[in-house]
């Protein structure tokens, strides 16, 4: 274990760490409630994914081994630097392979592996607000779930069905947890939510620019908002993954030249290769 | 008693801190996480941390470890008539630079070293509805954390039940607890030492049977 010289390890200073780690337990003891947390700067932008690096840097420890994934990928820009940034900060091992991570920081995804308990899942959270566009004020949505009064949301879905016929939300599909809190899962497509309803791996949230902590303990049930005749679904696929054959894996829609050709891929980078290899091992 | 007096006072008496402030603060904050994560599960310090790690008396090493780890400047710590004495105080001022409050309502951290003898949860920071995550966690060192009266615990963290039996405790402590998580979101979260072990009891929870 080396970190860079001239660092702290995992970057932060050590009262920061304590302060994050106080709004972690709070967080952890409150379901689903948004615990504010002094946000650092930190050295890349907003939306990059500072909160969820902040909540990695403050829980993370030499004995832990870090998986990174950017819409489900190891492989692309944001996952690959945050990667680099805590084996440089703090030195510790990196991996792809979800079962074998003890800490995976998120942007947007859940992986299609099954967690395991011990395993600490870190989201990444540009608006940790459900009711945020339902209710610009602070002061009101504090309010409004201080006394649990989600009406509000309630009328938005029925909107969509009395325009769509459906409910039109994809991703950030808001969630009630523990039947008390209402939450904003992060942009993780409505395919996932199922995965966090009494998942045995702790989920932990963080938004940088807009200073919120929240969590989902282990066995804690998540439940999608839906009515009784319009129940909650998911997303499903006519095609396989071009890559694995996979039909039960959340597919992402690849343009592959301007004739109009496109295959449907994994969205889960390690997911697909770890098929990939199962069905070349088969053949050989 | 001479000795004894001697030591409170001299500089000579300070004990160490975390014997590696940043890792070792990871570690037990780790511990701390899991079991507030599990409520009602045991977990260990690492075998470095609760050897090395200075306890005042009446301190033991996980109560010393997990205040040294979270508290700080931020948060008034108050401390029970036991822990009260001048090598605590002294050893909380040195290693965290927190202030130390009369007042277990203003609270951040409380700490209990008497059990038998601790104020009512009611007497704590409860948070307020909008900001419940206002609240005191109270850490409690009791004798032993297996062997007392059994508590049946469900909820948040565990999957079916959780059988939790801390000792040491009054016996108004059920009730306590039952009405802690009756006021939920607002309420305080219990943290339970002995030794170098822990384990958490989050508002969250709530009693079966």
């Amino acid at each position: 274990m080396t970190s860079a010289p001239g660092y702290n390890f995992a970057y932060l200073d050590e009262q920061t760490k304590r302060m994050i780690r106080r709004a972690i337990l709070k967080a952890v003891a409150i379901p689903g409630y948004q615990v504010p947390f002094g946000s650092r700067e930190m050295p890349l932008p907003y939306g990059w994914g500072t909160g969820g690096i902040q909540v990695t840097a403050a829980v993370i420890g030499p004995e832990d081994r870090l998986k990174v994934i950017d819409q489900g990928a190891d492989d692309t820009t944001n996952a690959v630097s945050i990667r680099r940034f805590f084996a440089r900060t703090a030195g510790v091992a990196t991996t792809e392979r979800t079962a074998a991570a003890t800490v995976i920081q998120t942007r947007h995804r859940i992986p299609e592996t099954p967690l395991s308990e011990g395993q600490i899942l870190v989201y990444q959270v540009p608006i940790p607000e459900p009711l945020r566009w339902l209710e610009p004020r602070e002061t009101e949505t504090r309010k409004m779930h201080a006394l649990a009064d989600y009406g509000a949301m309630h009328v938005k879905l029925y909107e969509d069905i009395a325009r769509f016929g459906r409910i039109a939300t994809t991703y950030d599909y808001p969630v009630l947890v523990n039947g008390r809190y209402l939450m904003r899962p992060s942009p993780i497509p409505k395919f996932d939510n199922p995965k966090m309803n009494m998942n045995p791996a702790l989920q932990l949230f963080g938004a940088g620019r807009e200073k919120r902590i929240y969590a989902v303990p282990p066995y804690t049930p998540v439940k999608s908002l839906d009515f009784e005749d319009h129940p909650f679904e998911i997303q499903s696929w006519d095609q396989a993954c071009a890559l694995c054959g996979g039909t039960d894996s959340f597919l992402d829609e690849v343009v592959t030249d301007d004739r109009g050709g496109r295959i449907y891929v994994c969205s889960d980078t390690h997911h697909c290769a770890t098929r990939r290899d199962a069905v070349q091992e088969a053949a050989e | 008693m001479t000795m004894k007096m001697a030591m409170d006072t001299g500089a000579d008496a300070l004990l160490p801190g975390l014997g590696d402030p940043v890792i070792d603060s990871q570690r037990v904050f780790r511990a701390v996480l899991d079991a507030m994560a599990r409520p009602g599960t045991l977990h260990e310090l690492p075998q470095a941390v609760a050897g090395s790690v200075g306890a005042p008396a009446p301190f033991e090493a996980a109560t010393a470890a997990v205040v040294l780890a979270l508290a700080d400047q931020e948060t008034p710590v108050w401390l029970d008539p036991s822990a009260d004495c001048a090598a605590v105080r002294q050893h909380l001022r040195f290693h965290c630079g927190c202030p130390l409050t009369g007042n277990a309502a203003a609270a951040v951290f409380a700490v209990v070293a008497d059990p038998g003898a601790m104020p009512p949860l009611s007497a704590f920071d409860q948070g307020s509805d909008e900001f419940p995550d206002r609240s005191t966690t109270v850490i409690v060192q009791v004798p032993a954390l297996t062997g007392g009266a059994p508590l049946e615990l469900a909820g948040p963290g565990i999957r079916d039940r959780v059988r939790f039996a801390p000792g040491g405790l009054p016996a108004g402590f059920r009730r306590w607890v039952a009405d802690n998580h009756a006021g939920f979101p607002r309420g305080v979260d219990l943290i339970l030492t002995s030794g170098a072990r822990l384990a958490a009891l989050p508002r969250s929870t709530r009693l079966e049977g």
